[in-house]
Formats: C-alpha cells, sequence, structure tokens
C-alpha cells in the first residue's frame, strides 16, 4: 500500500501561484476553484486522494505556505508508543 | 494550524528563521524560495542567534522583515561593504550574509563585491538573478540576456550598442580571495535543493573562517517577464541556464577535502 500523506495549506501565506500543482507527482493539488484568501488569490488544496507525503511542493513553494504530514510506519509509530 | 494526528510524523514546516510575516513579492516569486532555504539552513546549522543579514536596494530589501534574525540595510550595491565592516568588527561572534539581486550586485555594487571577494572577506553572499530590474518595473540589467525584451530593451538587448551580459559567479571566482563560488537555479525542486546544499557549503565556509563565499541563484521574475510562474520556470531553463551554466567554479581545497570526507562517511 503505497505512503499515505498530507498537505495543510497555510491560507494567510498562499498566493495561488500554482508551483505546488505544477510540480505535484501524484497531480493531487489543485487551486480552490470556489474559495479566495483575504488577499484575493486562490489558494492551493488537496482535491483528491493519492497525496504521498513527498514534500515535493513544499520544496518549490515560494511562501513556505504548506506544512506536509506523513503517516509514520508501523513500526516507528509502535516504537514511540 | 492544523494539528498532528497520533500515526502522523511531520514531513516539512515553516522553518523558525522566517517571521510569520506574508511576503510582498508577486505570486510565484523565487525570492520566497530562496529566503525560505536560507532560513532552512540558519535552522539546521543553528546559526539563527548570531546571524547578521545586509540587505540590498530591490525586490528583496524588506527581507529584513522576513527573516527572524539581525539586519543591516545597506545603500543601494554596497551591502558587501557594510557586511565587511560588521563582520570585522565581530569576527567570532558573527555570521554575517548578505542577500543581493543583480540590479544591486552586478550594476552599482561591482566594485564592492568585487574587491569584498578579492580581500577574502570572511562573509557570504546569496545572489540572486533574475537578468531584470525588478523593483523598478523590469528594465534591462547587466544580467539580461541578448536578445531579452525588457521595458528599456523593448526590441531586445542589442549586444553592439548594449553590451553582452555579466556572468558574475565565473567571474568573481577568477580571484583569489574568493573560496567557494557556485551557481545554482531554482527551477525545479531538485535544482532546488541542489541549490539548498550550495547554501549550506557557503554558510559552513564562513563558520570555518574560510574566507568569502557566493551562491549565484538564478531565478525567475513572472510579473516582469509578462508570463505564469509555471512559464517562467520553463523560460529559465530554456534560456538562461544555456548563458549562465550551472556549476561549480571556485572551491578551495580545504572544502573539497570535506566534501569528499563526508562523502566517504556517508
Amino acid at each position: 500500500m503505497p505512503v499515505k500523506g498530507r498537505i495543510v495549506v497555510d491560507d494567510v501565506f498562499c498566493k495561488g501561484c500554482e508551483l505546488c500543482a505544477s510540480v505535484c507527482p501524484q497531480k493531487v493539488i489543485q487551486m480552490a476553484p470556489e474559495r479566495i484568501t483575504a488577499k484575493g488569490y486562490h489558494p492551493a488544496e488537496l482535491f483528491k486522494d493519492g497525496c504521498t507525503g513527498c514534500a515535493v511542493c513544499a520544496v518549490i513553494c515560494p511562501e513556505a505556505a504548506i506544512t506536509v504530514y506523513r503517516e509514520a510506519p508501523r513500526a516507528r509509530v509502535a516504537a514511540e508508543a | 494550524m492544523a494539528t498532528l494526528q497520533a500515526n502522523e510524523q511531520v514531513v516539512y514546516q515553516r522553518p523558525r528563521a522566517l517571521t510569520e510575516v506574508n511576503t510582498h513579492y508577486c505570486p510565484g516569486c523565487t525570492h520566497g524560495v530562496a529566503h525560505r532555504l536560507v532560513a532552512e539552513v540558519l535552522d539546521e546549522m543553528g546559526l539563527q542567534d548570531r546571524t547578521v543579514g545586509v540587505a540590498c536596494v530591490g525586490c528583496s530589501v524588506f527581507a529584513y522583515n522576513y527573516f527572524d534574525i539581525d539586519w543591516v540595510q545597506a545603500p543601494h550595491g554596497r551591502a558587501p561593504a557594510v557586511a565587511t565592516g560588521v563582520k570585522r568588527s565581530l569576527p567570532h561572534d558573527s555570521i554575517v550574509f548578505t542577500y543581493q539581486g543583480d540590479g544591486d550586485l552586478a550594476s552599482i555594487g561591482t566594485a564592492e563585491i568585487i574587491h569584498a571577494a578579492a580581500r577574502g572577506e570572511n562573509i557570504t553572499v546569496i545572489y540572486i538573478n533574475n537578468a531584470n530590474y525588478g523593483m523598478t518595473g523590469g528594465q534591462m540589467a547587466p544580467t539580461t540576456l541578448p536578445g531579452q525584451k525588457t521595458t528599456s530593451s523593448q526590441t531586445g538587448r542589442d549586444v553592439e550598442l548594449q553590451g553582452y551580459p555579466i556572468r558574475a559567479a565565473e567571474l568573481l571566482a577568477n580571484l583569489d580571495g574568493a573560496s567557494y563560488v557556485v551557481r545554482r537555479s531554482l527551477h525545479d525542486p531538485k535544482n532546488i535543493r541542489m541549490a539548498k546544499k550550495a547554501i549550506q557549503t557557503a554558510f559552513e565556509t564562513q563558520v570555518r573562517g574560510l574566507g568569502f563565499s557566493l551562491v549565484e541563484l538564478l531565478s525567475i521574475c513572472p510579473t516582469n517577464w509578462g508570463m505564469t510562474p509555471v512559464e517562467s520556470l520553463g523560460w529559465l531553463n530554456d534560456h538562461m541556464i544555456p548563458y549562465y551554466p550551472i556549476g561549480d567554479f571556485k572551491v578551495i581545497s580545504a572544502l573539497q577535502k570535506e566534501t569528499c570526507a563526508s562523502k566517504a562517511e556517508g
């Protein structure tokens, strides 16, 4: 089973430049069509399943607006618990 | 802010060395990427408390609002001279870097950067090359490519009239005082990772007291180039990299040994 991840985009910083969507290997990021930020941009969002938490979007994000989470491997969860 | 769920780990989060301030840069501007990389390196090397940045004149003048470190703002082009003063007055306690654009470093500040490099000042320079003057509205800069259209070269840069672009990294690499001079690009994730490594080595050069280090970063300027951010990345790859090749132009032997040793250990 592929690794599961998710991203959280901070609308305060996101300017909807679409660079994250252009590099996402899974193509699961879009600019939210029906939502705008305080600055008037359509922010990035996950729009379907498939994020692996690879963090390539965060590597190219010029605003450091993306926080990336990834499901921990089971062994590590057990070890930490 | 989303909270961490039980079985999750954070893979990436905003670096601590950046303030929680929204930048004034246009959407997609790679100044933001360069800021982030510098902040990540300062975080990872634990240098945030003793770093002093020297801001240039240009779009990145407001860098002092975006990093949670000390800053001095220098007159146009004079960042290396100001950095020299800061570093010489606090040689052991401070890490000093300048953050300069091409209008600042390669145009009005040519003398300062050349002499700072020639003296082998123990400072780090982050040099952003976006092939035009971004802040003032996209006029032709010394780094504008032959044939490139800007607001002040509307039929394209004519090299007979306006001369050839300056390859600042190669120029500075010729000076004996320079220790680490490289060029990297910010147009895709792989190159961004390489750029981060170069910035890390540049700061290491300074921490070890090995002298002048400079990282040139090829950047995009979507608004003034008249393209979308994604198109701009393609334009950078197709047009700028052939003229400004990515590479290491000077790496002193002390740093090379370090690199080999760390490779062997890794």
